[in-house]
This record gives C-alpha cells, structure tokens and sequence, in this order.
C-alpha cells in the first residue's frame, strides 16, 4: 500500500496542484493505465482547488492498494449548505474574488464526480467537508 | 518493446566526457547518470532535445550524421534545409551567395523545407476542425516534444496533431517535383541539412515507423562552415527560381509562434524544453483550458536556436523577419501545378501515436508498489541537496535507482560521511566507493585537468 499526505491552505491557489501532480508522478512509476491516472489527477485537482477556494485548511490523503486508488480530501471550512445542490454544474458559492482569478465556474463537484468512480460527500455547515473518491484500475 | 529499437542521434564521445554533471542536471527526462567518471545516456529515456549538448563545457556531446562524400552516391543531389540555415548568416551574406556557395559544394536542387507549407497549413486547418478530437491540439512540429509526451506525458498523445511535421512534406514533394521532371527514383538523393539532434532522431524513427523519406543527414553545424568558407563575394547566378515557392508564413513556420499565429482562435507558442515541460505538467491536470492549439518547441527561439546553429538565435529570428517581409503571403501563392495533392497530403497524415511510460518502476503492479514504498523509505536516508555526486540528479533519482538495483546507498557522500563518522565504515573503502563512481586517480591534484585551467570553463 502506498500513502501520501498533503496540506492544503485556503486561498493559497499556489501550492494547488502540488497533490495531483505529486500523486501523478507515483501513479506513472507504478504503470497504471494512463486513463485512469488522467482521471484521478483531473478529480484530485478540481479537490484541491476546491479546498484552497472555500475552506480555511486542508488535507488531502492518497492511498493506492489493491487495484484502487482513494483520496480522501478533508478540510475545515464553512461546508456545503446544500450538497445536491453544488453537484449541480454551474452552481457556485465561490467570492467574486476567487472567480476572478478563473475559478467557481460551478464545475467542481460534477467534475471530480464525472471522473471518480466513486464520489461521496459529507459536510457539516460551519464545521468542514470531506470528500472521498475511489478510481478503480 | 518497440522504443528500444528507436533511432538516438545524440552519442558521447567517452575521450571527451570530462564526468562533470551539466548534463545530468538539464535533462528535462532525467536519462543521464555518472558511471565511472563518464556520462551515461539511457536511451529510451532520451528525447533527443539537445539540452545535454548544450550544457556540456568539454564538448564531448555529437550527433551521428552521414559524410558528404556519399552525394556522388546520386546523379541528382537536393539539399533539404529549413529557413533558418539562411538566417544565420549576416546581413551583407545574400540568399544568391548563399545558394551558389551550396550548389559548388555539390548539390543540384536547393530546397528550403518550408516551400510547400500551403499543404501542410490547409491539413492542420481541417484536422482542427474535426468535432471528435482532443483539444487543446499539440503540434506534432518539434519531433522532441513529441517524444517527450510519448514518454512523459502519455495522457496527452490523444492531443497530439496528426499531421507531420514539414521537413517530411518537403521531402516528399521535391521528390514528386523531380520524378515529374521524368528523373528516376533512384538517381535522387535527398540530404537534410538538421537544425537539431531530434530532427534527426525523427526522420530515422518517423512517429508512425515509417521508411526514412531522406537518403542522408548533415549536421547544420558542420554545413555552416562549409558554406560558410565556400562564399564567393561576386555573384554568377540568379537563384531566385529556387525559391519560387517560397512565402512568407513558411520562412517564419520554424520561428516561435510561426504555427500558433496560424491556427485556432486561442493558441500559445511555448519554447524551451523547461518550459514546455511546466506547461504539459498543467496541461495533464487539466489546469488549462479553453485552448484550441499548442505550438511547443524544444529549444528557446524555437528552430532559430536549434542546437546546431552557428549564428545567434535573436539575430537569426530578425533576419528571417525581415526577408519574410520581401515574401508574398501563402494564400497569395498557388501551389505548382501537376503536383499530386492528394499523394503527398496522405503522406502527412500520421495514424497513431503510441505512449511507451519509461518512468514505470516494474510492469508488475505489486512489484512496482514495493519499489515506490521502498524509495520512499530511502528518501528518509537521504539528505536532500540533491549535489550530483552519486551520478544521480537528485536524491530521489537516486532512490528511484537504488529500488531498480542501479545504485548503492554508498552512493551517497553525505550518507558515507555519516557512516564513517558513526565508524560504520572504514574511511579507506569509503574512498575507494566515490572513486568507483568517479573514476581511480580523479581526485588526485591535477593543475592540467582538463577543463580546470585556461579552458575558461
């Protein structure tokens, strides 16, 4: 079994991206196939960039065992008020400010559900999220 | 596996490998280690970008490339050579010297690659169209790129443009133009004068393994010279019939955004392999979109600052803008007439591209996953300056080398200094480890090392 750990800050956009490239690099060097790699980066991204919008802090945790891949991304936050509503694509909470640096397009959560094999979303209001996706290869 | 019989143009010359690490430390797919104080390329890791060369003080890096004797091979010689051979040469040099000084070196047809450009233009046009294809589309131009996303990136192979790149257009459309002129196939020698190590690689391993449309390869570098000593300053012959192809888009196709001004209503040009290396890494986690085309290139200034070039990359760029402007527009150009369109439009047309992933650490799942758990616990040991003076670029490709059985612990310098500090090791076989690596005798005293003194290294 393989792990990996990262931290994410809220509104660091900069170091976004850190955990899905990094679990990238891995998942090349263990010979996964390509398409399934492309989808777990493309979800962990789009998780990532949700965390660094929304929430105050962070984590995100990879696992890779028996033909699975699961990122738990965990953060503290102001949640998700209404979870089937933000599955929809193009609804947004996101700060005029985090959209004007091209993100909160409302394509986050149908994204990463779009490319997991398995999405699941749990939110306490006030409190955080924790968003697990598993990708089978 | 089908990369290990792919063609490498890049060798080193062990005389001349002085075991210094610039190379090690540019390659963009990390393919170099020190063995023994000499660099060591593993091929199917290498792209062929020319970075290594580059870096290289001792000049130990060279290109294999066919002699020019082998023209009295052909009755009929055409030199095949992309714009930007004419744009190193300086002002007062003109394109009639240029040309009489290449014809006395023994060619009878002149051919500058991007002549037939329109055909090349109006296929990309109609591929970028296509409803089902992947977007952003990469160029297939720079044969390095292409290579790098082949090994590196292979996500993006889906994206790249399935049409040739124009030294194979060129090729194959001087050759029609001939045969037309009722010449026998085989009386004709194409030679391609290559701007780059990758070109090379490309030509003799095309994407789609494909004959070699080319009878011989010349080196830019060595050509240059040649030409160069070859120029008569009073001019005999008009070539401007040579060149009647020729337009304005084509002789500035090889600079950087010569492709991207072309296509698409959003494009980017990227140019340095570096760069090109930051943006495909984006580009896989799908952190940019909205794009229609991507011109990448290899080297900084695109095929102006090809590894090969004598001349300057800024002022080559300026002086084929500048004749450009003297050039009439591509759609204002008809093509000759009597050329099969057809013929030479599906030779351009590239089918699939495979991916070969050379970063896999075993083809077995469960292996692999013990290899990366085991360099990641390898990390732990080591201390992360990633110096070089394993023979690795950095730590974690020592690791990576370690789990492959390509590397020792004792490798490391800072770990041996730990180890014989703690009296784990004698210092005398710690010595005796870094001269194994390094070479017996290197660290001896040595004022006339070479590189070390008046070399101005």
């Amino acid at each position: 079994m393989i792990e990996l750990k990262f931290h994410i800050s809220g509104g660091d956009f900069d170091t976004a991206g850190t955990a899905s490239s990094e679990t990238k690099k891995i998942l090349k060097q263990l010979n996964i196939d390509s398409k399934v790699i492309k989808r777990t980066v493309v979800a962990l991204y789009e998780g990532e960039v949700n965390i660094a919008a929304h929430a105050w802090k962070g984590e995100v945790a990879v696992t890779v065992k028996d033909h699975q891949i699961v990122a738990l991304l965990k953060d503290e936050g102001p949640g998700i008020a209404d979870i089937n509503m933000a599955m929809l694509e193009g609804f947004s909470t996101a700060s005029p400010k985090v959209r004007e640096m091209g993100f909160g397009a409302g394509m986050g959560l149908p994204n990463m559900k779009k490319n997991a094999d398995l999405l699941e979303v749990e939110s306490t209001p006030g409190v955080g999220t924790t968003v697990r996706m598993s990708f089978d290869f | 596996m089908v990369q290990s019989i792919f063609h490498h143009a890049i060798q080193i010359d062990e005389d001349k490998c002085v075991g210094c690490i610039h190379c090690m430390r540019v390659c963009p797919t990390e393919a170099i280690r020190i063995k023994k104080g000499k660099a060591v390329i593993t091929q199917e890791r290498c792209i062929d970008c020319g970075q290594c060369m580059r870096a290289c003080p001792a000049k130990a890096f060279y290109i294999k490339q066919n002699d020019l004797k082998m023209l009295q091979d052909f009755q009929y010689r055409v030199a095949l050579f992309p714009a930007v051979m004419v744009g190193q040469f300086p002002d007062n040099i003109s394109d009639d010297m240029i040309y009489q000084a290449m014809t006395d070196l023994g060619f009878t047809h002149l051919m500058e690659v991007e002549q037939p450009i329109r055909l090349l233009i109006d296929l990309t046009k109609e591929y970028l169209g296509k409803e089902e294809i992947s977007k952003p589309c990469i160029s297939a131009f720079c044969p390095a790129v292409v290579r790098l996303i082949q090994v590196k990136y292979p996500t993006l192979t889906d994206n790249i443009l399935r049409v040739k790149a124009p030294h194979e257009l060129a090729a194959h459309f001087i050759r029609q133009t001939l045969m037309n002129q009722g010449i026998p196939k085989e009386k004709i020698g194409i030679f391609y004068i290559t701007p780059c190590a990758a070109k090379i690689a490309a030509v003799k391993s095309p994407i789609d393994d494909m004959p070699s449309v080319v009878d011989g390869i010349i080196s830019m570098s060595d050509f240059y010279s040649k030409v160069r000593q070859s120029i008569r300053r009073e001019v005999t012959i008009d070539t401007k019939d040579q060149r009647e192809n020729l337009t304005r888009e084509g002789i500035l196709w090889s600079t950087s955004r010569g492709e991207s001004s072309r296509f698409g209503n959003r494009a980017i040009a990227i140019d340095g392999i570096h760069s090109v290396v930051k943006f495909l890494d984006r580009l896989e986690n799908d952190e940019v979109r909205g794009f229609d085309f991507l011109e990448m290139r290899a080297c900084d200034q695109s095929c102006a600052g090809g590894i090969l070039l004598t001349g300057n990359r800024f002022t080559t760029t300026e002086r084929l803008e500048q004749r450009s402007a003297k050039y009439p527009g591509f759609t204002e150009k008809a093509l000759p007439t009597g050329l099969d369109e057809e013929a030479l439009t599906s030779c351009l047309k590239i089918d699939e591209i495979e991916s070969h992933n050379v970063f896999k650490l075993d083809d077995d799942i469960t292996r692999a996953m013990e290899k990366v758990s085991k360099a990641q616990r390898i990390i732990c040991f080591l201390p992360g300056i990633d110096c070089g003076a394993c023979g690795a670029p950095n730590c974690q490709a020592l690791a990576e080398d370690m789990v492959q059985g390509n590397a020792k612990m004792s490798d490391c310098v800072f770990l041996q200094q730990r180890w014989q500090n703690e009296h784990k090791i004698e210092s005398g076989k710690a010595f005796r480890n870094i001269e194994k690596r390094w070479g017996a005798g290197r660290f001896n005293a040595d004022c006339n090392k070479r590189g070390r003194r008046n070399e101005g290294f």
